[in-house]
């Protein structure tokens, strides 16, 4: 989605003279002009809450007389890191964004190689694809939930006429099977995305290069694993980034599927429970910042470690 | 090799003319019958849901709890229902007022911001990039908690303007760097011909690149609405009436209202009514969305 605006560089500028330095500085002055009302807003909207939750977590707040509150450290953080709400919550939010995303890649890797194809109606399949991503999260979560409700869904009518297991499951009654849908609802969604980045990553690889595999006489699975993955890696590693930062955020689809019930609760799902529901402040926004230091440091391990293009071309920036 | 660079190779992916790699697939115009099973996979997958949805919204009473694969009474009682509840009326109309508003806001900063970043020199440039794509994935929980408490003190929680001033932290970003790609790809010839003419850089992004990057406002435009459109967190953090609840939440709750009994014909047909616009926002701008959402595409 955005790698590319890392990299506004290579300025076509630099090599067309246009030296004059106050010159240069009316531009710089310019450009911080142009950018300084956005930083602020950012700055107003984004920074200034996540400050204040920070405040807010290191205090304790009656729930029976409002605006008392006293200050209690870390104690917030302290009884959430000890709680088994928060580890549970932890552990379900990495495994949906683990089996999600794994299989929104691997599926769309397929999905670009089918629209990378030349044949008559790919127009059509590019279209199709395409509807579920412009459905709203909480419309796609209601959709599967049509698809599995016992007696009623086609999934489950289905299993059962064929007499497969599963046909008299309450899908969103059990924890693995709620787990199932709601990664569904999310792969159904989502794959597009990942499909249309690694789609734009497979049109640049050059022709020539696969004349040249030909030519020596690779097959299709081994142009595939030794060639075209390979290149793919980049286009691979953005869509893995996007979907992972996406996919730790989830909220709407145990929302509307299971209210969090069964074992489904998200990180953020837990967040909300605690400050909406039971008007917990402070430990709500311990568990919201806990949340935002989760996904910051899985964002971070990503670029350092599968991310090194990006990083390149950020320093090469510089 | 293996960089990311400021070419978009997405255009050509909506309109395709005849390119060398076409023209590489010629001898295999015949495709392996796999293929097609993959195809028809694809497509299933794609579009089943959706005809359950539309089937389950024509049902009702034991044609519903059977869970007929065609309707044998097909009717649109749901949908009489649904635009009958005066609750569903209102949320359309905020989910309107805080798109319409959120997305304009985001774009008239994003613009001058993006052109910044795209075309002057600028100290910190690469900083100030990545600060603001990092924005964008914070969890909205982050926001919503602290957000919470702050609109309660000051009387903006569960209003219009309440949820417009949050959901711009994610609109603003996601509009920077999607205008950002879209400025760099005008050419700068353009430019350079107006500073020729005595232009000030100001004056060349007024005259010059706003109006050349139209189709590119356009589909940022369509992007942050959708995504202002399906934000749901910050919605149902920050309201709890009708007057101020958009689409989404009064959707969530619709099915909320009893645990063991649900209005499933109902919701579905609550949820084939706001799907429908954005249907056809992608059978109209396929393109656009495309190129918008592959605005940072990768080179080999």
């Amino acid at each position: 989605m955005a790698i590319k605006t890392l990299l506004p560089g290579r300025s076509p500028s630099s090599a067309t003279a246009r030296p004059v330095s106050g010159r240069d500085r009316a531009e710089r002055k310019l450009a911080f002009r142009m950018t300084a009302p956005s930083l602020v807003i950012m700055a107003l909207v984004a920074a200034v809450p996540i400050g204040y939750a920070i405040w807010l977590s290191l205090n304790q707040y009656s729930v029976r007389t409002a605006g008392l509150s006293r200050f209690v450290g870390l104690e917030n953080y302290i009884n959430a890191l000890a709680s088994h709400e928060w580890w549970a919550a932890f552990g379900q939010t990495f495994l949906f964004a683990g089996i999600s995303v794994s299989l929104e890649l691997i599926l769309g890797t397929a999905m670009a190689l089918l629209l990378n194809l030349a044949f008559k109606g790919r127009a059509v399949l590019r279209t199709v694809v395409l509807l579920p991503y412009a459905i709203i999260t909480v419309v796609s979560a209601i959709t599967w939930q049509t698809m599995f409700q016992p007696n009623m869904g086609l999934v489950t009518n289905v299993l059962s006429t064929l007499g497969l297991p599963g046909g008299d499951v309450v899908w969103l009654g059990e924890h693995g099977y709620a787990m199932a849908v709601i990664v569904m609802a999310d792969v159904w969604k989502t794959t597009p995305f990942a499909a249309l980045i690694i789609l734009a990553g497979l049109q640049v690889i050059s022709a020539e290069t696969y004349e040249a595999a030909e030519l020596d006489g690779a097959s299709k699975w081994q142009t595939f694993v030794n060639i075209t993955l390979p290149l793919l890696r980049p286009a691979i590693v953005l869509a893995a980034i996007f979907r992972t930062m996406d996919a730790l955020r989830v909220f709407d689809l145990p929302f509307v599927l299971t209210r969090g019930a069964n074992g489904t609760e998200s990180m953020s799902m837990l967040a909300y429970t605690q400050l909406r529901e039971n008007r917990l402040v402070g430990e709500g926004s311990a568990l919201s910042i806990l949340t935002f230091l989760t996904v910051m440091v899985v964002s971070v391990i990503y670029v350092r470690f599968a991310g090194g293009n990006i990083r390149d071309v950020a320093k090469e920036e510089q | 090799m293996s960089t990311l660079t400021a070419e978009r190779p997405t255009a050509e992916l909506a309109t395709r003319p005849k390119s060398p790699k076409r023209r590489r697939l010629r001898g295999e115009s015949k495709l392996h019958p796999m293929v097609w099973v993959f195809v028809i996979a694809v497509m299933g997958f794609s579009l089943i849901p959706f005809y359950w949805l539309v089937n389950t919204s024509l049902k009702k009473g034991a044609s519903l709890s059977q869970g007929e694969l065609f309707p044998s009474q097909p009717t649109l009682e749901n949908y009489l229902v649904v635009f009958q509840n005066p609750e569903f009326l209102l949320a359309l109309r905020n989910s309107v007022i805080i798109a319409v508003v959120t997305t304009t806001v985001a774009l008239v900063f994003a613009s001058f911001a993006a052109y910044a970043l795209a075309r002057l020199k600028m100290r910190r440039k690469a900083m100030i990039l990545t600060l603001i794509l990092s924005v964008t994935t914070f969890p909205a929980i982050a926001i919503a908690a602290p957000m919470f408490s702050i609109w309660r003190e000051i009387g903006l929680y569960d209003t219009l303007l309440g949820l417009i001033i949050p959901k711009l932290t994610f609109a603003l970003p996601l509009a920077i760097y999607t205008l950002t790609s879209f400025f760099k790809e005008i050419p700068r010839e353009l430019e350079e011909s107006a500073y020729m003419d005595g232009a000030t850089p100001f004056v060349a992004f007024r005259k010059v690149i706003l109006p050349l990057a139209v189709p590119g406002l356009a589909t940022t435009a369509i992007l942050v609405f959708i995504s202002v459109w399906n934000e749901f967190l910050l919605a149902v953090t920050l309201t709890t009436s009708p007057e101020a609840r958009p689409v989404p939440v009064a959707i969530a709750f619709f099915s909320g209202t009893s645990e063991f009994e649900q209005p499933l014909g109902t919701i579905s047909a609550a949820s084939v009514i706001i799907t429908i616009p954005l249907v056809i926002l992608v059978l109209l701008c396929q393109k656009r969305i495309v190129s918008g959402m592959t605005a940072g595409a990768v080179k080999g």
